[in-house]
């Protein structure tokens, strides 16, 4: 079963989503799901982009209620 | 009711200082009782460290003993904590002594990683020791001009510190003559110059006044020594004479020992301050796992809301307000100009251009710090 780990970034304007998520990483196992919580729409780009630059994998972009959910993948 | 504080750095102090008057009267009447279990009988200012390391301040401006900084009736043991045991609530410390609470404060900060990157810990100066601020400053004196790149970890204390020691080396060369032969690379782990959007916009342009080429994007991966090149996950590198690091950072060993959270960082509620399932562990500091700044300034408002609730526990059996999130940094944005950043869960800062106003500010917080870490300010 695939563990998903979730990143509440909501509010953070600093040190903000993506660096949540990269702090996240560190503790994550290859395979790894992270569900990043975001009320910065900038996360829908910032945080695949930072992820397609280190051969992670993303999944899914979503947005509720004004939250944005984005979830990637620990790849290496 | 038992309060037991558990670590003596600036979050714990401020909240056993405020409880401490809030609760006088209990103290007194021996209605509540306030101990502290710290690992040093000394008491740093951090913030200072960064001006140790350009040689603006010297290492015993930036200590006190710690008993001086507690009201009279709290009860304080250079005892640090090996074990707790939240089912019982108690810990045992170094001493082999138990101490059981009613509610626990955990404040035990973070600690620098550096040596998690391969060749960083043996490549880089960083300030966030006495040791390793004063190791820094005398490598500094030696350097004569070449390539001096900023390099940063994540998570980090002190946000603003990448920006800080980067404007204040260029006055620092400026200053020594040596700025035509010396090159500042400023490199930075997300997609611009500063996590706050609105400091990055700011600085951005600051930099490029000031002729510091920038890299946004840039996560440390490894340190190669022998080529002086550190090297990104993103798949660059940049090639250094001088290496200075912002390293990582991971909560206390014995909160990893403890199974408390993962990297050292204890999942706790944003608002109510508790460990996630909970109710009478409270955490302020570097010690959370909130997605909020690693800063005293955090730590110092949480300690302010958390001892207006714990106060109101002892007295009315409820906590009264919520911690909204907020965090006031100064920015030194040279060795004479500063501004500020202000912001919470709900509102991000608006920071206006530096002046040498907000600096001598700064200056003065510096020794009004103390007051601070007595809770009077």
């Amino acid at each position: 079963m695939t563990n998903r780990k979730l990143v509440d970034a909501r509010g953070s304007f600093c040190p903000g989503p993506l660096m949540e998520l990269i702090a996240a990483m560190k503790a994550a196992s290859i395979g790894d799901e992270l569900e990043v919580l975001s009320t910065d729409k900038g996360s829908a780009n910032e945080i695949p982009e930072w992820i397609r630059k280190v051969k992670h994998e993303h999944l899914e972009t979503k947005e509720e209620n004004g939250v944005w959910h984005v979830i990637v993948r620990k790849a290496k | 009711m038992k309060i037991l504080v558990v670590g003596g750095g600036m979050g714990g102090t401020i909240l056993a200082n405020n409880l401490a008057r809030r609760l006088a009267v209990e103290l007194r009447g021996g209605k509540a009782r306030i101990t502290m279990l710290s690992a040093s009988d000394k008491h740093m200012y951090q913030p200072g460290l960064l001006y140790l390391a350009v040689g603006r301040t010297t290492p015993d401006e930036l200590y006190r003993d710690q008993r001086s900084l507690l009201e009279p009736g709290i009860e304080f043991h250079v005892d640090p904590v090996e074990k707790f045991d939240l089912d019982k609530s108690q810990v045992t410390a170094k001493s082999g002594k138990t101490y059981g609470y009613d509610v626990i404060v955990i404040a035990t900060g973070s600690r620098p990683v550096a040596h998690e990157i391969p060749g960083l810990a043996e490549n880089a100066e960083q300030f966030y020791t006495e040791e390793s601020a004063l190791k820094m400053f005398k490598r500094l004196q030696q350097f004569q001009g070449g390539r001096v790149v900023i390099a940063v970890g994540v998570p980090h204390k002190c946000p603003m510190a990448p920006l800080e020691i980067t404007f204040m080396l260029y006055d620092y060369f400026k200053d020594r003559g040596i700025l035509d032969k010396t090159k500042i690379h400023y490199t930075y782990p997300i997609g611009r110059t500063h996590s706050l959007e609105n400091v990055a916009k700011w600085a951005t342009p600051e930099m490029e006044r000031l002729g510091i080429t920038y890299e946004t994007l840039f996560n440390m991966k490894e340190v190669d020594g022998a080529k002086k090149v550190v090297r990104s996950e993103e798949g660059s590198e940049a090639a250094f004479d001088l290496l200075i690091t912002i390293p990582a950072h991971r909560g206390m060993e014995v909160i990893e020992k403890n199974n408390l959270g993962q990297r050292g960082f204890i999942p706790t509620h944003r608002h109510r301050l508790n460990m996630e399932g909970r109710e009478n562990v409270f955490v302020v500091g570097d010690t959370t796992n909130l997605p909020i700044s690693k800063a005293g300034s955090t730590a110092h408002f949480e300690a302010e809301a958390l001892a207006e609730n714990i106060a109101a526990m002892v007295k009315m059996g409820t906590p009264v307000r919520d911690y909204d999130g907020k965090v006031f940094c100064f920015i030194e944005a040279g060795k004479d100009r500063a501004t500020y950043a202000m912001f919470n869960y709900q509102n991000p800062p608006d920071p206006k251009a530096p002046t040498r106003a907000v600096h001598w500010f700064k200056m003065a917080y510096n020794k009004l710090y103390w007051a601070s870490a007595r809770g009077l300010l």
